[in-house]
């Protein structure tokens, strides 16, 4: 196989990554491919995090030959490459076996994930590998000009290598894999058309919800949540769809879970993400334990200053993404269900 | 390059930040966890500022500049997110404003007037957090700490790493190790990295007065170089102004009855060394010899590299040396009892207050130095008494031991010990008056300098044969190293292990620059300061007749008169270094 004709193939294919941030693989590949350095890293992001995402997982169980094959493609596109491949911990404990066998003599590495959601972010990774606290660097540099221990690197997560070789093999067809949870019948990761939109694919797997519901898509956590009638978008994020029954869901008990898992989430190097998330969950945490139990409406009145101010910091000023995107499901939630 | 920021046009240079160049051109932009000799780490999240095209908020500490780039650092929403991110702030960091280092020029509360910051708007959430003290030196108040992780940084640039965060449920502490193979060694940059103020020195500021206290006692203050070129800071006079005479009167001021001056003991220290390296040149034993007059590089030998305890000089340190002269030779000079006298040391230091409780510097059970005092606690005393050092009518040191050589003043900066006993050894060894005194190779703030010295024509024969042959030379050559930065001391006791002959005399201080960036010393310090005061210090040197230890009238009257037995000179000026 000529070097080129992967990343022209990707290039053609617009694959863009599927961690969450989009980003158009080909161009990642054809940076890294074009840094010079004596050596190189690759990585598989097996970390995931999210609360409600389950698709690499899946992935893993299902698919590890091309996941193994589009590192493989990635090694030989990249010249004096060595990989690692980066798993939560369950997953490391699951398909060791299984994928240790399949990477026979290559120069790929199994690492287990260290820490919580944010050692699955790109150079919260690239920390944990090279034995330090995982938590964000400073960008840039970015991973493909300077990544574990400082020379180009290639991240790239399990589902993105799955399509690289699906690419390579021209069986590539604009799919994405989706987690449907939540208040739904036929629970489960679905392949299906990337431009689908959330109604779409509800329907198509029959769980276009009965009864009065909401949406949180993308994550978990930081996922937006969305109205039956706001679904004709595609699922951003790491393409979860959670569903909801309106009338059965505690706002409140929601959004401490988000809280919970963002308190224990977050790598706490920052102001607006450690304290801004430690006075959220403080403030629904009250409002849980209160005896006179308020609507959102009136929870959102009393707070209001201090919530938008809080929302403000960490949209603004938080370190890395995950500060940054935490706000969308409070504030969605808020808006729309008040 | 050229950049915009406020709407004026600024010429700066590739590769620096939005936050170097405001800084260079005075403009304020806040930045809690930026310290200059650390790693960016952009954290505290106050430094944002808008940059024309671009979206949201930057961190100007961590964005390089780049051409035509047009910033603005105070705007509405920047003021918004300062100040929410200051309360935020504030709430991790109980406040105790009576007792704090930052005392009068405290960054959080001034920031709190700019920004109109509510400081109690949320709970303290680390009321309880422990404090923790290390050995007699050091304290740290974990309820004060804003976790922007300065100390961790620079305990690890230091190479001790004694400073850690530990996960605590879902938040991390900073909490000293509990890893028996890792010590303390009260370097306290800890205490001038923190922006916060949640370290300080053992005492400070609740013990100033103690020294003061007992009636019945002779009082002497002493003081170390180090504090003629920084004191002034605390009153508000520039960095670097030399301020030794309105210190003396300053502490007269206090009611005490002498002031000595600790670059006196300097010389005998300088005298002592030069002799034990000739000593160690003629035998050819424990080479290189090493400097001992950092307390926290004797500890950091004595527990991390044992094996190194022979290299270190036996001489006393400075303040050491002259508490005990206070206690003997004066005393007996002036018919005081020594039990009467109380001795005080103000010191750039925080690891001097660990010093004088080593027990083997004890004369038959008597302490050369009762108290230390840091620069910043005598300034705090001052301040407590009213005393002003921009106006104050300048006073001498007390006689005898008041009269430094400019080599005794040198000592406060990086190099400075190394040249002093330079400066003594080669007229002992070549028996010729020193034409350059100045070795400008061994200053400087570079973290290590290595130089190596000639001396030509050699006088003590059993050196120069050996050097002779081995070197080919017609002088004798003295290979040097200078360290500050304990960090950098690692690198060269490594290189010894494997070449034990690298070096032939090791000068090391723990702390950047030296004492003048003493963990004692004025907050803030950071290169640019240190640079003015150890300027100021060569300054005295080169302003004074008498450069050399040796040729100090005060040193040769003392060994004549005093110091005129091996017994009196070892009681005094030498120890021993413990296996601990």
């Amino acid at each position: 196989m000529k070097n080129n004709d992967i990343i022209t193939k990707l290039k053609k294919s617009n694959l863009l990554g599927k961690g969450g941030a989009n980003f158009p693989t080909s161009l990642k590949w054809e940076m890294v491919k074009n840094a010079e350095a004596e050596k190189k890293y690759i990585v598989c992001n097996g970390s995931e995090g999210e609360p409600n995402v389950f698709k690499d997982g899946f992935i893993l169980e299902n698919y590890p030959e091309e996941v193994i094959e589009g590192i493989k493609i990635a090694l030989a596109t990249i010249n004096n490459s060595s990989a690692y491949i980066y798993l939560r911990k369950d997953y490391y404990e699951k398909y060791k076996n299984k994928l240790e066998e399949l990477i026979g003599n290559l120069p790929i590495t199994l690492f287990k994930k260290t820490g919580h959601y944010i050692a699955g972010e790109e150079t919260s990774i690239l920390e944990a590998i090279e034995g330090k606290r995982p938590e964000p660097r400073i960008k840039p540099p970015f991973p493909p000009q300077s990544g574990l221990w400082n020379y180009p690197t290639l991240i790239n997560n399990v589902e993105t290598f799955y399509y690289v070789s699906k690419i390579n093999k021209d069986e590539y067809q604009n799919t994405r894999f989706y987690s449907i949870n939540g208040a739904v019948k036929n629970e489960g990761v679905y392949e299906l058309p990337e431009n689908y939109s959330i109604s779409q694919i509800l329907k198509e797997t029959n769980n276009w919800p009965d009864f009065s519901f909401f949406v949180q898509a993308g994550g978990g956590a930081i996922g937006e949540i969305l109205l039956p009638n706001e679904l004709k978008q595609q699922v951003g994020g790491s393409g979860a769809i959670i569903i909801f029954n309106r009338q059965k869901t505690n706002p409140f008990a929601l959004m401490k879970k988000w809280t919970d898992f963002l308190l224990q989430g977050n790598c706490d190097k920052c102001v607006p993400c450690r304290e801004g998330i430690f006075r959220l969950a403080e403030i629904i945490k009250r409002e849980i334990n209160n005896p006179n139990k308020h609507s959102l409406d009136k929870f959102f009145k009393a707070h209001k200053q201090t919530l938008q101010d809080l929302f403000f910091v960490l949209e603004q000023t938080s370190f890395c993404a995950l500060g940054k995107c935490a706000v969308v499901p409070f504030r969605s939630l808020i808006k729309k269900l008040k | 390059m050229k950049i915009i920021i406020n709407n004026k046009k600024i010429e700066a240079k590739k590769g620096q930040t939005i936050l170097e160049v405001a800084q260079k051109n005075k403009i304020d932009i806040p930045s809690l966890c930026f310290h200059s000799d650390l790693d960016i780490k952009s954290n505290c999240r106050l430094c944002v500022v808008e940059i024309k095209g671009k979206d949201g908020l930057h961190t100007a500490c961590s964005t390089m500049i780049e051409q035509g780039m047009k910033i603005i650092t105070e705007s509405k929403k920047i003021h918004k997110a300062r100040k929410i991110n200051l309360e935020l702030i504030f709430a991790q960091h109980c406040e105790e404003c009576n007792d704090c280092i930052w005392n009068f020029n405290c960054q959080l509360l001034k920031l709190a007037k700019k920004y109109n910051v509510e400081i109690t708007r949320f709970t303290d959430r680390k009321k309880g957090y422990p404090v923790h003290q290390f050995g007699p030196s050091l304290i740290f108040d974990s309820s004060k700490c804003i976790d922007c992780r300065n100390c961790i940084d620079v305990c690890q640039k230091q190479g001790v790493g004694f400073l850690e965060i530990k996960e605590r449920g879902h938040l991390f502490q900073v909490i000293p190790s509990q890893d028996k193979n890792k010590d303390c060694i009260y370097c306290g940059q800890c205490i001038t990295h923190c922006p916060v103020g949640a370290f300080e020195a053992v005492g400070e500021f609740e013990d100033v007065e103690k020294p003061l206290q007992d009636k019945s006692k002779t009082v002497i203050f002493q003081f170390a170089p180090a504090i003629k070129t920084s004191i002034g800071e605390e009153f508000n006079l520039p960095h670097g102004s030399i301020v030794t005479e309105q210190l003396v009167a300053g502490i007269k001021k206090l009611g005490v009855d002498k002031v000595f001056d600790v670059s006196v003991a300097a010389d005998f220290a300088t005298v002592e060394e030069a002799k034990e390296l000739i000593e160690r040149l003629e035998t050819n034993k424990n080479l290189p010899m090493f400097t001992s007059c950092c307390p926290s590089w004797v500890k950091f030998v004595e527990f991390y590299y044992p094996e190194f305890i022979p290299h270190l000089t036996s001489v006393r340190s400075p303040q050491i040396i002259l508490g005990g002269l206070i206690k003997t030779f004066w005393a007996e000079k002036e018919n005081i009892d020594p039990e009467k006298i109380t001795v005080v040391s103000v010191m750039p230091c925080v690891a001097k207050k660990y010093e004088i409780q080593r027990e083997e510097l004890n004369m038959d059970g008597l302490k050369p130095v009762d108290y230390v005092l840091t620069t910043r606690e005598l300034a705090y005393l001052f301040t407590k008494h009213k005393i002003d050092l921009k106006n104050i009518t300048p006073k001498k040191p007390d006689n005898p031991l008041g009269v430094p050589s400019g080599a005794g003043v040198i000592y406060g900066a990086s190099g400075g010990v190394m040249e002093s006993a330079l400066r003594t050894a080669y007229e002992k060894i070549t028996g010729q008056n020193l034409k350059k005194l100045e070795f400008q190779q061994v200053r400087g703030m570079d973290g290590i300098k290595k130089a190596t010295v000639e001396f030509h024509p050699v006088k003590c024969e059993a050196i120069f044969a050996k050097q002779k042959l081995f070197h080919r030379v017609k002088g004798l050559l003295i290979k040097t190293a200078v360290v500050n930065g304990i960090g950098n001391a690692k690198k060269i006791l490594e290189e010894l292990k494997e070449n034990p002959k690298a070096y032939d005399f090791v000068e090391v201080m723990a702390c950047f620059g030296g004492c003048i960036g003493g963990g004692g010393q004025p907050v803030p310090t950071d290169s640019k300061i240190r640079k003015q005061r150890a300027k100021s210090l060569y300054q005295i040197d080169a302003g004074k007749k008498i450069r050399s230890a040796h040729e100090n009238p005060v040193i040769k009257k003392v060994y004549e008169n005093f110091l005129n037995s091996k017994k009196k000179i070892h009681s005094i000026c030498h120890t021993k270094h413990l296996n601990i």
